[in-house]
């Protein structure tokens, strides 16, 4: 096109400025449409970043087992031959073979940020006349801190795990009258030991709050009687969405039972699957409802700019040129409401973490709007300003020039 | 000055609504020659076909049948995009009602033809387009919009811009229908004025038969047939 559509250019945007109102109101249309687009989208993903962190933010990503005790029948399954009843096995706690070799395998696998081992297991935690039933958990602290944030979420205390020590969550604490360094004894049953407690934690959840003891990996390996042992592998990986594909391929490669964090919350994703087909059918409408709100506009003024189309065609306008005319408009329209649009979002946004605050006083969570997002939406409502030309542009074009003129 | 051939026509006939109950012949053969560089006035009573021919001659509308060579083309059954072509090369336009577009100024209406064929206007254009606005006396108004001026300086933006692109016809279809008689006056000098100087030929279509007078040739269109064709009167 010689000068890049210089004439169609030109046209489109007099015949905006011409339009003042009208144009100003379909502008605007549109601008609230990508806002409501815009603000929805970044809201959901902020949510769901905010939910799938916080879930992730007391587990793995993904957890490596010793597989399950299984009974094998003495008699084989033979055609016409059925056992009826298998009795199951109750499991007992099991160490993850040759686990101190896996490790190094499993943190040179591409994706691994962090593996760390631990030793799970039940417990009651004693201190005078209280007992609380806990949730055992002995881990490498060096290591532990890469899979799970624990810094963030110490109460009080001192993030340490010397032998002897154990940091607990704050609801237990609570129960057994616990503070920073006091003492407690834990039991397992098979052993006992006094700990001192160097840190209380507080992990987001209330259960995890009332149940969690973390302790040296030794000191759980002798309490639980896994000398050398540890139950679980837990793995980080630099991208959480890459979780499922790395259990599958572990599980073809290693005769454990793998479990990603997808597998555990699988609740939680099918919410955040619905979630994400409402906000895309919310955005699908409102950009429906844009692309109608131009079209209609655009063919109101392809009826009042008759005579003008009628003189540009006489003039010697091409049938493309005058379709280009309209197609720009609409496009100019879009680009221009998506501007103003992303701005308006942009404050809504500033308006929801200023003013929407949780029960701590900080932001409920945090959403931006990302730079690629903000293209893709004025890239999205350009288009759809053209998409919205289209009818009345070929309208346009279309116009018999000597009756245009006669109006 | 009837020397080259610019146009003509022969056995030209026009009907609209074909095929349907309310179809109506328009124009009934109309055989015509008309030589670059004439000077003609199509008179005739209203719904005698005249703005219809001229609209042909335009090439804003096909005819339904016969022949229409313009500058020894056949223009019969070319397509759209090739008329709108020959359009913009050789043929002017004046309206009766200017239709300038009202969202540009003067002079941007009269550099319209340059945008629309390369997409910008160059100085030179930009000269010329301000040359011819002030031949036709309004050097002062060239950046004000349409609706600033007043009926007989719209009329003249008009003329200047049917002639920035030097057409070899510049059709007019009661270029002074709406003037008064002063302003009236005026605009048909300039007509004859450009056509003394650049020899641009024109054909207006007019009711006014004081005007029709001062041309150099009249044809009387009547009932969509030609009833004279002649040099006027006196």
């Amino acid at each position: 096109m010689m000068a890049w559509l210089g004439f169609e250019r030109r046209v489109a945007l007099r015949f905006l400025r011409e339009g003042r109102m009208q144009t100003l109101l379909i502008i605007a249309g549109v601008a609230a449409g990508v806002a409501v687009v815009t603000y929805i989208s970044a809201l959901i993903a902020g949510l769901q970043a905010n939910t799938v962190a916080k879930t992730l933010g007391t587990q793995a990503h993904l957890t490596l087992r010793a597989p399950d005790d299984r009974v094998l029948p003495a008699l084989p399954a033979q055609a016409g031959a059925a056992i009826s009843e298998v009795q199951p096995r109750a499991q007992r706690l099991r160490s993850v073979a040759n686990w101190q070799l896996l490790l190094p395998q499993l943190q040179a696998l591409p994706g691994v940020s962090a593996v760390s081992p631990m030793v799970s297991g039940a417990g009651l935690a004693l201190r005078g006349e209280a007992t609380q039933a806990i949730a055992l958990m002995g881990v490498d602290l060096e290591r532990y801190r890469r899979i799970i944030d624990l810094e963030s979420k110490i109460t009080s205390g001192r993030l340490q795990l010397a032998p002897g020590e154990a940091m607990v969550g704050v609801e237990l604490a609570a129960d057994l009258g616990l503070r920073a360094g006091d003492r407690f004894t834990i039991d397992t049953g098979s052993a006992t030991e006094s700990v001192r407690v160097s840190a209380l934690l507080d992990l987001g959840v209330k259960d995890l709050n009332r149940r969690s003891v973390l302790v040296p990996l030794r000191s759980a390996q002798s309490l639980l009687g896994l000398p050398g042992g540890a139950t679980v592998l837990e793995l980080q990986l630099a991208d959480v969405w890459q979780a499922q594909d790395m259990a599958r391929q572990l599980r073809q490669t290693y005769p454990y039972r793998v479990e990603s964090w997808q597998d555990n919350n699988a609740q939680l994703l099918s919410a955040l699957a619905a979630q994400s087909i409402s906000t895309a059918v919310i955005r699908a409408v409102v950009l429906a409802v844009v692309v109608l709100g131009i079209a209609s506009v655009l063919v109101v003024s392809v009826v009042q700019k008759r005579r003008e189309i009628g003189i540009l065609r006489a003039m010697g306008a091409t049938r493309g040129q005058i379709a280009r005319v309209f197609l720009l408009q609409g496009a100019m329209v879009g680009a221009l409401g998506s501007l103003l649009g992303l701005l308006l979002a942009g404050l809504l946004i500033w308006a929801f973490m200023h003013f929407v605050r949780g029960p701590d006083g900080g932001p409920v969570f945090v959403i931006t709007l990302s730079l690629p997002t903000m293209l893709q939406v004025s890239l999205l409502a350009t288009l759809c300003g053209v998409l919205a030309a289209v009818a009345p542009a070929r309208r346009a074009a279309a116009m018999d020039p000597a009756q245009a003129i006669r109006i | 000055m009837t020397n080259a051939n610019l146009l003509q026509l022969s056995g030209l006939r026009k009907s609209y609504n074909l095929g349907r109950p309310n179809a109506a012949e328009v124009l009934h053969g109309i055989d015509l020659r008309i030589g670059a560089g004439e000077f003609v006035a199509l008179i005739g009573p209203s719904g005698s076909g005249k703005s219809t021919l001229l609209n042909i001659l335009g090439l804003l509308e096909p005819a339904t049948a016969g022949s229409y060579q313009l500058q020894g083309t056949e223009m019969a059954g070319l397509p759209d995009a090739a008329l709108t072509r020959r359009r913009r090369q050789a043929l002017g336009f004046v309206f009766q009602f200017h239709h300038l577009l009202p969202a540009f100024t003067a002079l941007e209406n009269v550099t319209l033809p340059a945008l629309m064929a390369a997409g910008r206007v160059t100085a030179g254009e930009r000269a010329r387009a301000a040359e011819l606005l002030a031949a036709v006396g309004l050097a002062d108004a060239m950046h004000k919009r349409p609706g600033e001026l007043s009926g007989g300086m719209q009329q003249r933006v008009a003329i200047a811009r049917a002639l920035v692109h030097d057409p070899a016809l510049v059709l007019a279809d009661e270029p002074t229908g709406n003037l008064d008689t002063a302003s009236s006056q005026a605009v048909f000098e300039l007509l004859r004025a450009i056509h003394a100087e650049r020899g641009t030929a024109f054909v207006l279509v007019t009711h006014d038969p004081r005007l029709a007078a001062r041309c150099d040739r009249v044809i009387e269109l009547v009932d969509g047939r030609i009833a004279g064709d002649a040099p006027p009167p006196g």
